[in-house]
């Protein structure tokens, strides 16, 4: 154990590992982000180069060009068993949500769809502890019934590493190997491993790039001259924005990201 | 104020890289942990932009004066109710390093969110109200801190300006919390007060204070020290899985402790097969990376062996002349987080490591009040309760004591789909070395008797037609069975069907009846089994042959019962046709029944038959139950 980047590589093994040898069938969730990116990164680490499960990219047809270009590149460079579902439409979503937390509950209604289509049992998602406060809440084995629903109110205990992972009938298994990362450990370990990114998250001409990716019309580019990850790890250990405040969808109302969690958002 | 003066002094770049330290905050619900976080976080400047203001928005909204707790409190209901619910963490940055903060909350309603997050950490703040003292879950919070392991501890006495800053109050206090931490064994750091929501001696010393000569509180967590990895202790090894890559067979697990080299011998328990390391795996991706040697404490490692030996997820790695205890009965303290209590005999899954075991509760050695500290007798553990229990697990499970490995002397309860508990090894029977080099090709009894929990042996029920015999085996049989035990009925009229249809009833087929009986019970004890035999077996001689044939695993059982209360029962009708002349040689009526001169035990079914099958199970249990242990646990 050398540095704290290799201590929190080994967490994430450890939890990728745990996952692919009690939940089976398992999938991982691939928004093709930079978080996303990391975890399989770390699964061909676990896994010594290869990744031993499908990788769901829930498509809704409004991720940039970009971003469709690097998925199709790297599912081939990384040898990656792809899909590419489409998710259902906005009209599907609840129509009590705010828009642009319709927008990302397609999201959760196409997550849907892909686990009863494809019978998962567990699913891989990179959300971390310090993007958002009800995800800071997060269990790193965290059991959802058959609606996708998080019980906030009654997550089970999880201590030292011990995962309870036998699930009742209807009941599917969010896994979450990066709970423990932050925004920041996340570049450096870009940085150190030469992990590829779409290159949104570098600064344009006019001095714009994303900090945190999502689809076109909810989320917004930051103004920033970082143009590299050097830049932007400087840029980061300054800041005080915080890092989802380009996503429309967690500003809808004081509770709406919460509104989307719990119905199954990631 | 000076705290000022250090919050808007410039951070460096460094703080932000090397390891985020961990600390939980704990304490008695509305003592103010999550007041404090708030306040940590904005006198060290750690606050996203737009986060004050979005608090006001959310606190004027309720109509409460400003409210930090709204900081962590992200669930609606949080903040709808003022408590905080789940664990949640946050990260801030101090001159010194960066931390983590887990904010646990101090309900007791929500003790396993508490416990969640209280095991990530490194060190402790225990929050406690100035005016309230020690409170219920303060009390709790700091026993489960000692027994999660977390040794480094600051109080804060918050609130201090509701005491109106008054040294004296704040030092009774102090004095009593100093007293409660040293009790249950910590040796606490320092004692601060506090005032969250005005921020006295968070940053820098409050001006309201100048009687306290001690750290501020961001002095009493700099102080504290990383928790080191136990990289010079013996290697432990986990093993999580095995891949089989082309040819290659790997294995994959995290260090507990200790180190991992290329060329060391290793053996894995309770199998206790051996092999050398061959080669340390690793995946360079896009950095080429030279070749691994060595592994140590913290690492999650992927190494292949010398030679095949069947290895398997649950088995723990250790040198060969440094070993985990092998045991299958031992003592835990251990922390219930289940609604349904935990009682004597209950049957969970006991996880140490990767190991699965089913363990059952043997019993409850004492419950202890976190109030007094006493510690009292009981038959059941509560929601949040702290007792000392002995557990049996089969088979054997490695593992270390606490006190010597606590990564591998601590575990967990599972039941259905949950942790249902926490534990840590206290102390543990150790079995004589039993290292198992034949079993593919046998099993011993001894290691019969341990994957069973119990030694084999017949308990032989005799007694007249219509006794009870068979009802009594099969109720037994039931029991033991639900209880895990490995057990089978061998009827003496079932067996006349088949292995013994060519026999009669004169003196010599019965003779020949039983010997076969005997023969048959006896295989299947030897194998393992409680071998309930319901046969007459009229003459005192029949019995003593059978005791003959299968020795000291013998227990002759009396079925009591007269001839007329048989008679009258009469479940078969036999008696009738006995009468009738219809069936000759029938015991009772025209052959004679020597009821046992000397019994192991005599069941008196006159009284309700539930009565006896109770009587019966607590007997078989007290004679083969008990494992031959080592009595010093």
């Amino acid at each position: 154990m050398h540095d704290d980047l290799d201590s929190l590589e080994a967490q994430s093994v450890y939890i990728l590992r745990e996952a692919y040898s009690r939940i089976k069938p398992l999938a991982m969730l691939w928004s093709l982000g930079k978080d996303s990116n990391v975890m399989i990164w770390l699964a061909k680490k676990a896994f010594l180069g290869r990744v031993p499960f499908p990788v769901a990219h829930l498509d809704t047809g409004l991720e940039f060009p970009e971003t469709y270009a690097f998925r199709d590149r790297y599912a081939t460079e990384w040898d990656l068993e792809l899909i590419k579902d489409a998710c259902p439409p906005l009209e599907a979503t609840d129509p009590t949500l705010p828009h642009n937390s319709r927008v990302a509950a397609r999201k959760t209604l196409g997550l849907k769809e892909a686990i009863a289509r494809y019978q998962w049992k567990g699913v891989i998602a990179g959300i971390r502890r310090d993007e958002q406060a009800t995800r800071a809440k997060e269990r790193v084995f965290s059991p959802r019934d058959d609606t996708g629903a998080w019980d906030f109110r009654d997550q089970p205990p999880e201590l030292w590493d011990h995962f309870a992972a036998d699930l009742p009938d209807g009941v599917h298994m969010r896994v979450h190997p990066l709970l423990h990362w932050t925004e920041l450990d996340i570049w450096r370990y870009i940085q150190r491993e030469r992990i590829p990114v779409v290159p949104l998250y570098f600064a344009n001409a006019e001095n714009k790039r994303f900090r945190s990716l999502g689809e076109i019309g909810i989320t917004f580019p930051i103004d920033s001259p970082a143009r590299d990850i050097e830049q932007i790890i400087a840029e980061l250990e300054v800041t005080r924005e915080p890092e989802r405040a380009g996503r429309a969808m967690d500003h809808d109302s004081e509770d709406a990201f919460e509104r989307l969690r719990v119905a199954g958002y990631m | 104020m000076s705290a000022v003066a250090l919050a808007t002094a410039p951070k460096t770049a460094s703080l932000h890289s090397g390891r985020a330290f961990p600390i939980v905050i704990v304490g008695h619900v509305d003592h103010g942990k999550s007041t404090l976080v708030g306040r940590l976080l904005h006198d060290t400047d750690s606050l996203p932009t737009g986060k004050l203001e979005q608090l006001k928005a959310v606190s004027e909204k309720r109509g409460l004066e400003f409210e930090w707790s709204f900081l962590l409190d992200a669930l609606q209901v949080e903040r709808d109710q003022g408590i905080t619910v789940d664990t949640t963490q946050i990260w801030f940055t101090t001159r010194q390093r960066r931390y983590v903060i887990i904010d646990a909350p101090g309900h007791k309603e929500f003790l396993k969110n508490m416990v969640t997050g209280a095991a990530q950490a490194d060190a402790a703040i225990l929050v406690v109200d100035a005016a309230q003292g020690l409170a219920e879950q303060t009390r709790r919070h700091a026993y489960l801190l000692h027994l999660l392991g977390i040794r480094q501890v600051a109080v804060a006495v918050n609130k201090i300006d509701l005491i109106d800053h008054d040294p004296v109050k704040f030092q009774a206090v102090a004095d009593a919390v100093r007293k409660y931490l040293a009790d249950i064994g910590i040796q606490v750091q320092a004692i601060v007060p506090v005032s969250a929501r005005q921020g006295d001696n968070i940053v820098g010393p409050s001006p309201h204070t100048k009687w306290y000569q001690g750290p501020t509180l961001i002095g009493a967590l700099d102080a504290f020290a990383p928790r080191a990895l136990p990289v010079e202790q013996p290697l432990r090894l986990p093993v999580q899985d095995l891949y089989r890559y082309g040819d290659k067979r790997i294995v994959v697990g995290r260090i507990e402790s200790g180190q991992l080299r290329v060329g060391d011998r290793i053996r894995f328990a309770p199998l206790g097969r051996e092999a050398t390391v061959a080669t340390l795996e690793q995946w360079d991706g896009n950095v080429p990376r030279p070749l691994l040697t060595v592994a140590t404490a913290g690492e999650s490692v992927a190494f292949t062996l010398d030679e095949d030996v069947f290895v398997e997820r649950g088995a723990l790695a250790s040198p060969p002349d440094n070993r985990p205890l092998d045991a299958n009965r031992f003592t835990v303290r251990l922390f219930w987080l289940d609604k349904l209590p935990l009682r004597k005999n209950d049957r969970l899954t006991l996880k140490i490591g990767t190991a699965e075991r089913d363990a059952e509760v043997e019993s409850i050695v004492e419950t202890l009040d976190v109030e007094t500290l006493d510690s009292a007798s009981a038959q059941q553990i509560e929601r949040n309760g702290v007792a000392r229990v002995i557990l049996r697990v089969r088979p054997p499970l490695a593992l270390d004591l606490y006190e010597t490995l606590p990564r591998t002397g601590r575990g967990v309860l599972i039941r259905g789909p949950q942790i249902v508990g926490g534990l840590v090894i206290e102390s543990a029977a150790t079995r004589v070395s039993t290292d198992i080099t034949t079993v593919d090709t046998s099993v011993t009894v001894q290691e019969r008797i341990e994957m069973n929990g119990h030694r084999g042996g017949v308990v032989w029920m005799t007694g007249l037609s219509g006794a009870g015999k068979s009802t009594i085996a099969m109720a037994t049989q039931r029991l033991l069975f639900t209880r895990g035990r490995h057990v089978a009925v061998l009827d003496g009229d079932n067996l006349r069907h088949g292995l013994n249809r060519d026999l009669g009833f004169t003196d010599a087929d019965r003779m020949e009846n039983i010997r076969r009986l005997a023969e048959v019970a006896k295989l299947m004890a030897v194998n393992g089994s409680l071998v309930l035999v319901s046969a007459i077996s009229p003459l005192q001689k029949f019995r003593d042959m059978a005791r003959g044939i299968i020795g000291d695993d013998f227990r002759e059982i009396y079925v009591k019962a007269d001839l007329a209360t048989c008679e009258s029962r009469d479940p078969k009708g036999l008696y009738r046709r006995a009468r009738s002349g219809e069936i000759k040689n029938f015991t009772g009526i025209s052959a004679p029944y020597e009821a046992p001169t000397q019994p192991d035990l005599t069941l008196d079914t006159s009284k309700p038959l539930s009565l006896a099958v109770t009587i019966l199970v607590e007997y078989v249990e007290s004679i083969f139950g008990e494992l031959p242990w080592h009595p010093d646990i």
